[in-house]
């Protein structure tokens, strides 16, 4: 067993962890956030995304004892107690799910690109969820609804 | 000003803000004390009989809490309809595709139980397989199930009208070969169960099903239990589109299984891999079509021929090779008609729904038929179509095809010329070559059916609204919504129907114990019938209260009208007061008022004959019309999509919002099974059981899209709706080949169009010039 220290939606834990787990199982089974999704868990669909230190991961490809000293945000950790995030908000607003399991994997991805570039062309978004999958929505409300944040 | 104070308004999903926030829970997401963690078996061979099984050393692995094989479930098999009864949840004597599941282990952990499975013991005889369905046809080919002779396990003959006679008065005929190919259902959620089977004898599933109620009948089944002791508790469900997550799959019987020998909770979840080797897929499908036009581009007769690849078991072949046939008379007028459908067994993973069922095959042949005899007639694409498609019928009348599907309402002509109209239709000559990259548009016609009514299930609907004392809303059903938005277009309506606001409703998550029945989300049935049975439950409780406001007010019940949360004497809208208000009343201040409303679909049973193909397999039909633009690269043969324009009647869009996005949805699957999904068989094995090597539709991908709704108010719906996505699915494939034509010259007769048949094609056809 390693012995990690993380901060997850700015709160500490240090959790005893085998070497082989992921983070994406110890964020589900361990701190028992369970909305971030395994979808392929070979890092190929993008529902396992959180953000690390600033930037997406799929979660899924990352072991646990990397997060060591990381800092990481869950979708959990958008919302400012009741109040939504401006990409939650704009995807509510603007249809940008479906059957939600690839939702929050996809919003970690636009706030990123949000928080690095707040006007981005449609081909930067487009790009931005391209390691995202989604079979329900054909992504164009997606986009809609990534456009609609930037301009909040 | 519309009449509708919530139907009709792009409103946000009711659930939009749990899924954003993370909190919707589905079922990998559920746990429970003393979970234990299951996984199955498959078996390494796609035909062998299963020789002996030996779980002694898996048993003996720290943390294996129990392991089941076949032999467990007594003879037991799913049940479909009254047609099929034969899939096991794990085989028992023999196995017919690759992977399919033969034991199954609960474990402590995912790890340990994956462990355990390499540790049993399988003895095979392998058997001589066959993939093909031509092949297994053949005398000569092995015999999967004894029951079905040369593996056919459907076949339909139908005749309609003189085929002969339409083709002797027809100014051309064509006669192609065309083939659809092995695409996946593609949800992103693996199918999940979590399930307790307690000791007295009841069971209790949290499971991602989108018919739950399909799955309680069989736990009840296999399990020798009485329904009112088995308990299916549907969670979020992360999209299901037909398969896997529709009716009971082995994981769900062997969890309750494994729960049962364990005394311990058992959660399954698949993995994509799994999912993508063994699951079930749409039908890939062999088309012989012969269509007769005269010389003015009037369809004479049409004959077709369907061979499809049934997969290893009977399943619901039935109803893929009814839809197979049953729908090529519309969108258009045809006075003769001939369809011989076979559904053939392969050792290849069986073969079950997906969005577009059935249609999709016959649909994309017969258009891209009709689109080679206008062009050899000279006749333009949009033209034929409008010269053929059947009218809108007035109300109160309807049309009739000859194989007796009527046709209450139809949108089509109205699509086709909305589309015809559109800026991309109307832009199409201006093909700019630049480079190597050459441009093409094209545009096709889609319909599918609104509400299948299945032989041998309960088919309605049931819906019960509760109006708590403080004016709010419970509503409860069993209709699921797997993603399609189905709960807050049944939130719409209730809202409607009892004059309040979407706010006011709250509606649950399926739970077999509390919700009445639904037969499922599938056959596009949910909107409809579930619509129909919330909206007559909405209009029982508002009769409740509106008995008691005219008894308040001393008028007649007619004269109340309750309207934006206000009820109000019609004739006197000084008399009123909020709805709250009344309701409060009708509890406290009638003996004991509790205002619940119950309503169900009251629809005629099937009349359908799969038979004979007479008859109507759904309760109203759905048509589009899709343009399409492409990008092909004359060197390395790429095909982007690039634009579409979709237009398709869904009677009434409850929801426009949702509508769209459903369209949207819809056509980017249809466009994949021509640019994207394939898999890569060899002997039933699948070669590319990951999304990596799987290509699906990526954000990159996407066209850019417009989307248009027509309305053909159907008499039959809730508000008039029907089915919104089907038809929109089943125009994409042929749009797409359409619009490659008009690129290339080249017509394809066989999905997926790769870059590598399309640099053979370019090059066959180079030789030729």
């Amino acid at each position: 067993m390693k012995q990690i220290k993380l901060t997850v939606n700015r709160k500490s834990y240090e959790l005893s962890v085998q070497p082989w787990r992921t983070l994406l199982e110890i964020i589900r089974e361990e701190l028992r956030l369970n909305g971030t999704k395994e979808g392929c868990g070979i890092g190929e669909c993008g529902a396992c995304t959180v953000i690390m230190d600033g930037k997406t991961v799929n979660s899924c490809l990352v072991l646990a004892v990397e997060a060591d000293g990381k800092e990481v945000t869950t979708i959990e950790g958008l919302a400012d107690g009741d109040k939504l995030h401006t990409v939650q908000e704009a995807f509510v607003e603007n249809g940008g799910l479906q059957c939600g399991f690839c939702t929050p994997g996809m919003i970690m991805s636009a706030k990123v690109l949000l928080d690095e570039n707040s006007s981005p062309t449609e081909e930067e978004i487009r790009r931005a969820i391209a390691g995202n999958f989604c079979r329900c929505t054909g992504y164009t409300k997606i986009i809609e609804s990534i456009k609609a944040a930037a301009q909040k | 000003m519309s009449e509708f104070s919530v139907i009709g308004k792009r409103l946000p999903r009711v659930d939009a803000r749990v899924k954003v926030t993370g909190e919707a829970k589905y079922a990998g997401d559920f746990e429970l004390p003393g979970m234990l963690w299951g996984k199955l078996l498959g078996s390494p061979y796609a035909h062998a009989r299963i020789v002996n099984i030996d779980t002694s050393r898996a048993e003996k692995l720290p943390g294996v809490q129990a392991i089941i094989t076949g032999k467990d479930f007594g003879g037991y098999t799913l049940q479909y309809r009254f047609y099929a009864k034969d899939i096991p949840p794990l085989a028992a004597d023999k196995v017919r595709h690759y992977a399919e599941p033969v034991a199954a282990v609960a474990a402590t952990d995912e790890d340990i139980a994956e462990e355990a499975t390499e540790l049993i013991k399988v003895d095979y005889e392998e058997l001589p397989g066959v993939f093909e369905p031509e092949e297994a046809m053949q005398d000569r080919a092995p015999q999967i199930a004894g029951e079905f002779k040369n593996n056919i396990c459907v076949d339909y003959h139908w005749d309609f009208g003189d085929v002969q006679k339409g083709f002797d008065e027809s100014y051309l005929v064509r006669e192609d070969r065309f083939r659809t190919g092995r695409v996946t259902v593609g949800f992103l959620e693996p199918p999940a169960i979590m399930a307790n089977y307690d000791p007295s004898g009841a069971i209790t599933v949290w499971a991602a099903k989108a018919a739950p109620y399909s799955l309680y009948y069989s736990l009840a089944d296999c399990f020798g239990l009485p329904w009112n002791k088995v308990r299916v508790i549907q969670p979020f469900i992360g999209g299901c589109f037909g398969g896997a997550k529709n009716m009971g799959d082995p994981l769900d019987f062997c969890a309750v299984m494994l729960s049962k020998k364990a005394g311990r909770p058992v959660k399954i979840v698949y993995t994509q891999e799994e999912v993508l080797t063994a699951c079930s897929r749409r039908h890939p499908a062999i088309i012989d079509i012969k269509t007769g036009v005269k010389r003015d581009g009037s369809l004479s007769a049409i004959q077709i021929g369907v061979i499809s690849d049934a997969g290893a078991y009977h399943y619901l072949s039935v109803t893929a090779m009814y839809l197979m046939g049953g729908l090529t008379t519309l969108p258009y007028k045809l006075p003769h008609y001939k369809y011989d459908g076979y559904a053939v067994l392969t050792n290849n993973p069986t073969s079950t729904a997906m969005r577009g069922f059935g249609v999709n095959h016959t649909r994309y042949a017969a258009e891209i038929q009709l689109e080679m005899l206008a062009e050899e007639l000279g006749i333009d694409p949009v033209e034929i179509r409008l010269k053929n498609a059947i009218e809108n019928p007035r109300p109160g009348s309807s049309y009739e095809t000859i194989n007796k599907v009527v046709v209450k309402s139809c949108g089509a002509i109205e699509a086709i010329e909305k589309v015809a109209a559109s800026p991309l239709w109307k832009q199409r000559a201006e093909k700019e070559k630049e480079g190597s990259i050459s441009r093409g548009t094209g545009l096709a016609c889609g319909v599918f059916e609104t509400a299948q009514k299945p032989g041998g299930w309960h088919q309605s609907c049931a819906a019960i609204v509760r109006v708590c004392e403080d004016g709010t809303i419970n509503l409860l059903t069993g209709a699921s919504d797997a993603g399609q938005g189905s709960d807050v277009v049944l939130c719409q309506i209730t809202a409607e129907e009892l004059g309040v606001a979407l706010e006011d409703i709250d509606i649950k998550r399926v739970d077999t114990a509390y919700t009445p029945c639904d037969a499922g989300t599938w056959g596009s049935r949910v909107t409809f019938l579930a619509g129909l049975a919330t909206q007559a439950a909405a209009a029982d409780a508002k009769q409740q209260l509106v008995i008691v406001a005219a008894e308040k007010w001393g008028v007649k019940t007619e004269d109340i009208e309750i309207k934006d949360r206000k009820v109000s004497v019609k004739s006197d809208p000084k008399k009123s007061m909020p709805f709250f208000s009344l309701v409060r009343w009708a509890c406290y201040s009638t003996p004991g008022a509790v205002i619940i409303g119950t309503g169900y679909s009251g629809h005629e049973p099937a009349d359908c004959d799969f038979d004979t193909g007479v008859g109507n397999d759904g309760c109203a039909y759905s048509f589009a019309a899709q343009a399409a633009k492409v990008e092909v690269d004359m060197e390395t043969g790429q095909i982007r999509c690039t634009d579409t324009t979709i237009a398709q009647d869904c009677g009434r869009a409850l929801n426009p919002m949702s509508v769209e996005g459903q369209y949207q949805g819809g056509s980017t699957q249809g466009i994949g099974q021509v640019l994207y999904d394939e898999f890569i068989m060899d002997r039933g094995k699948t070669l590319n059981p990951t999304f990596l090597d799987y290509k699906l539709c990526r954000s990159t991908d996407v066209p850019d899209n417009k989307v248009m709704i027509v309305e053909a108010i159907d008499p039959g719906g809730p508000f008039g709706a029907k089915e919104a996505s089907e038809a929109t699915t089943v125009s994409a494939p042929p749009a797409v080949v359409s619009a490659i034509h008009d690129a290339t010259g080249i017509w394809f007769k066989e999905l997926p169009v790769t870059p590598e048949k399309m640099v053979k094609a370019l090059k066959s056809k180079g030789n030729k010039d």
